[in-house]
This record gives C-alpha cells, sequence and structure tokens, in this order.
C-alpha cells in the first residue's frame, strides 16, 4: 500500500492524524526553519518528543520539515533543528537546501533524509546528484509534473518518490518562487511563508468582500461567494488585452485546491512510493476529514477498488478542485 | 452555504434586563479564566497576539463579545452601541464559532464558504484560531466543571439534549480511530 503522508501544524492536528489513520506525519518546529511558519502554528522541542511518541505508539511515522534556506551567518537555526529532530527521534527530516543537507549527511549519517518539494527536483539528473552526493533517500516531488513524466523520473533514479495529492496548490518552481517577496518582502523560501497574514487585509467594499495582500488587491467577490485567500499567483488581475482594451482573470491559476483521488491508481502504477496531504495551516477537522477520506482511497487502490470523488470539495480553497498538472489541459 | 442552526430571533430581540451585560461579562470572564488556568498553551500559541482584542461577533446572539487573552477579560457590548475597539474580528453565525470551536469543522473551510468572516488584523485571527483549534476545548464539559456537583451532570444531559433538538456542536468532536 501507498504510504499517506500527513500535515500537522498542531499536536491536536498530529494526533487527528495518526487516529484518522496516517501512516506518516510531518511537522515542524515554531520558528522560520519551516515553510510553514504561521502564527500559532507548529511544535515545541517538547510537543514534538510527545508527537514522536504518540505517533510512534500507534505505528505511525513523524517527519519533520526543515525547507526553508538559511540565512547567511544564521545557519545556527537551522543546525540545531535537524539536530533536535533526530534527538526527539523523528524518522527522517525533509531538506530543502544544499548546505544543510550537505550539513545534516554529515552530522548525523544514520537520520533518513528526505528532499523537500522547495528543492524543486524535477528531473532524473537532478535526483540522482542529491541522491548520489548525500544518500537522499525519498524525493518529494514539484506540483508540475503529469503522470507520465513521475512515470518516466521512476524508471531512471533509486530513490522513493513522494507527490501532493491534496491541498494547497503551489504551480510555481517551488523554493524559486519570489512573487510573495515582490509583494511582501517575505517568501516561503527565507521566512517560510508565501502571501503572509501579516500582509492579508479583507474589506466589504460597495457589496464585496475584497482580499489585498500588501498594496494589492487580489480578489473582489460579490458577498456570499467563496472568499479565496489572498495568494498571489492565484489572483484576479486586469491587464491589456492586446486589443486596445482590457481583460480580467486568473493569469497564473484559479484559486483551486488539488485533488488528485481518481489519479491514485495511476501514480501507484507510476511507481510513487507516497502520498502527500498539504495543510499544515489547516485545523484538526481538515486532517481527520482529508486523511480519513485518503487511507480509504489507498486501500481502496490497493485493492483495485474505484476510487471515491468528490468527498472533499467544501474543505478546498475556492470551493473548487483540480488534479493540477498531474492531468493538465491547457486553456 | 450549509443551512445552519441559529438562536431562535426572539433571543435578539428581547431588551436584556440593566445588569445582564455586566453579569454576563463576570461570568464569561470568570469561565475564560478557567480556560486560561487549565489551557495555558493557548496564551503561549498566541505569542504578542495574546495582547490583541478580538471582536467576536456572533451574529445571532444578542451581544457582541470582546475578548482579551491577555488580560483574561471577555465582556459583552450592546449591539445598538457603537462597536468597542478592537485589533480584529470574527464574525459568523453561532453554529458556524461553534463547529469551528469544537473540531466540528475546518475554519479555512468556514471562511472559504463566506460562513465566518474576519477583518482587522489577519495574523492575530490566525492565531487565535490556531491556539483555539490545538487546545481541543468542548464548552459543555467546561460549563459542567465550573459548576460543580451536582449540576454538572445535569448539565451534560441538558447540553445534549439541545444539541440534539438544535444541530448545534456543543461538545469537542472526537476522532475515531
Amino acid at each position: 500500500m501507498m504510504e499517506l503522508v500527513c500535515p500537522a501544524g498542531t499536536p491536536a492536528a498530529l494526533r487527528a492524524a495518526v487516529d484518522a489513520g496516517a501512516h506518516t506525519v510531518y511537522c515542524g518546529f515554531a520558528d522560520e526553519t519551516n515553510a510553514r511558519n504561521f502564527p500559532g502554528l507548529n511544535f515545541s522541542r517538547e510537543e514534538l518528543a510527545e508527537g514522536v511518541a504518540y505517533a510512534h505508539a500507534r505505528g505511525a511515522k513523524v517527519l519533520v520539515a526543515i525547507n526553508t534556506f538559511p540565512r547567511a551567518g544564521d545557519q545556527v537555526l537551522w543546525h540545531r533543528a535537524v539536530r533536535d529532530a533526530a534527538d526527539l527521534g523523528a524518522d527522517a527530516v525533509i531538506l530543502a537546501d544544499l548546505g544543510l543537507i550537505a550539513h545534516a549527511a554529515e552530522a548525523h549519517p544514520g537520520l533518513r533524509l528526505h528532499l523537500s518539494v522547495q528543492a524543486a527536483a524535477a528531473n532524473p539528473d537532478a535526483i540522482n546528484f542529491y541522491a548520489e552526493a548525500f544518500g537522499i533517500r525519498r524525493v518529494v516531488l514539484p506540483r508540475v509534473l503529469s503522470v507520465e513524466e513521475i512515470t518516466a523520473i521512476n524508471r531512471e533514479i533509486d530513490v522513493e518518490t513522494e507527490v501532493f495529492v491534496f491541498g494547497g496548490l503551489c504551480v510555481m518552481a517551488e523554493g524559486r518562487c519570489s512573487l510573495s517577496s515582490y509583494a511582501t518582502g517575505l517568501s516561503p523560501n527565507m521566512n517560510g511563508v508565501c502571501s503572509p497574514a501579516s500582509h492579508v487585509a479583507y474589506a466589504d467594499v460597495a457589496g464585496n468582500h475584497e482580499a489585498r495582500l500588501g498594496d494589492f488587491l487580489i480578489h473582489r467577490t460579490p458577498k456570499g461567494m467563496p472568499v479565496p485567500y489572498p495568494t498571489l499567483c492565484k489572483g484576479c488581475f486586469t491587464s491589456p488585452d492586446g486589443k486596445g482594451d482590457s481583460q480580467t482573470g486568473h493569469i497564473f491559476e484559479d484559486p483551486v485546491s488539488l485533488d488528485a483521488t481518481r489519479l491514485i491508481p495511476a501514480l501507484q502504477k507510476a511507481g510513487v512510493s507516497a502520498l502527500k496531504i498539504e495543510g499544515r495551516q489547516r485545523s484538526r477537522a481538515y486532517v481527520a476529514q482529508v486523511v480519513r477520506a485518503f487511507r480509504a482511497a489507498v486501500e481502496a487502490a490497493d485493492q483495485g477498488a474505484p476510487m471515491p470523488e468528490g468527498l472533499l470539495a467544501r474543505l478546498t480553497e475556492g470551493q473548487a478542485a483540480t488534479t493540477g498538472a498531474y492531468a493538465k489541459t491547457w486553456r | 452555504m450549509t443551512q445552519r442552526p441559529t438562536l431562535p430571533p426572539l433571543l435578539m430581540r428581547l431588551p436584556p434586563p440593566p445588569l445582564a451585560r455586566p453579569a454576563l461579562g463576570l461570568a464569561l470572564t470568570a469561565f475564560l479564566r478557567r480556560i486560561a488556568a487549565k489551557k495555558p498553551a493557548i496564551l503561549s500559541r498566541l505569542g504578542p497576539y495574546a495582547q490583541a482584542r478580538f471582536l467576536l461577533d456572533v451574529s445571532d446572539a444578542p451581544f457582541l463579545l470582546l475578548m482579551q487573552p491577555e488580560a483574561r477579560r471577555l465582556t459583552a457590548h450592546a449591539r445598538h452601541a457603537p462597536e468597542p475597539g478592537h485589533d480584529a474580528a470574527i464574525r459568523g453565525g453561532l453554529a458556524a464559532f461553534l463547529a469551528m470551536l469544537h473540531g466540528a469543522e475546518d475554519g479555512d473551510a468556514l471562511f472559504f464558504s463566506g460562513e465566518l468572516q474576519i477583518g482587522g488584523d489577519t495574523s492575530a485571527v490566525l492565531a487565535l484560531r490556531n491556539a483555539l483549534d490545538d487546545a481541543e476545548l468542548d464548552l459543555t464539559e467546561e460549563l459542567a466543571g465550573l459548576s460543580g456537583r451536582p449540576l454538572d451532570r445535569w448539565l451534560r444531559r441538558g447540553s445534549a439534549l439541545v444539541a440534539r433538538k438544535s444541530g448545534l456542536i456543543l461538545s469537542r468532536q472526537e476522532v475515531m480511530p
């Protein structure tokens, strides 16, 4: 059966994930070493120790995401995070930065290393380099590949692959995107926050909901309609249409979430080892519902049964879902 | 949007007795202090946002609530008066608030669907949502604990009955393995 890797932003969410059937839970420390550095979220060292004990007692694994890029001169914060994750019994750490990966491989040779999606390793050459140079055991593939491309990559590498199947959809070269930095000065890569809440403002203006990120109006929706979070790459923009007029639309991506439930059998056939659910910033209610649904789906896939569909639409951003690049159709 | 139970409209129209709001404020503050003492992680998760003033506008309740976590103060304010000063606001129906607080519904999903609206400092709202979600609160149990015996048993039974009749989520939702 494919491994189900589930998000935990808080100890309560970790317990909810394990109880709902997660094979593995991933989480991060409450600082800028992980790419979900949101207010009120993440784990202290003590909480991680308790979480690891809770998961291990129930046969589940815990992965610690330390997947931002250390600032020059401040590496000690990231080195300490790797050391503490190892000491506290994490089953693996999820890393993106080459220097940090080199440090972890050298200082903690017994620690299992996973390559974060933030490393944007999207071809066999890149993945094999990480495997050969640092002993990376698993790569989390960027959300820009089709199932066929994943199949082709798996034929040319020896490490496990993990792919996202549900949740927030990043359509950029992850770890390289500067849109959030451009709008707010803060990014997921360096600060652990894409479109940080500190720069988000909602207001009701003339019968509409408006969502702004920094100085930019990202969404304007009529009252009563779904209100997406103002992520720059999923914003609605007005631009010249090339004919002297203007056009308004979602230039990069619609405000939708990934739901690749129906592609699970194809991903299994493609040689994928683990399925990842995005959403460490979401509640324990979300985690419990999504994990339970996907545990049923991977068990069904394992038995060759059809995939359930549409169970989780209400939980998705914009209340709409897509299969993303896995089965991309061009507009 | 999901059709949710609401409080009877009559409650909204009844003028509050003269001392109702101060008395309610005292009771709510005592309740908040009990929760803060039992769940200190709420304040540590809030971090700097513990100093924020949160306006809770439960649209089908007769009062607005103002919560000040660091001061451990929760006060009731009349709807017809100007809103009390606040740094962040969460607005929505009682059913949505209770469902989020008790882990039956995801806060983001309630927000995406428009059942809950937020205003002011988005970071503060996020910190509060995350801190309360991790606390796994059970308002029925907290009230029962505050009441003592034998009232606690009647309160639990009454709460279960009201939950059944009204559809409101009045207790923490457990994840069954």
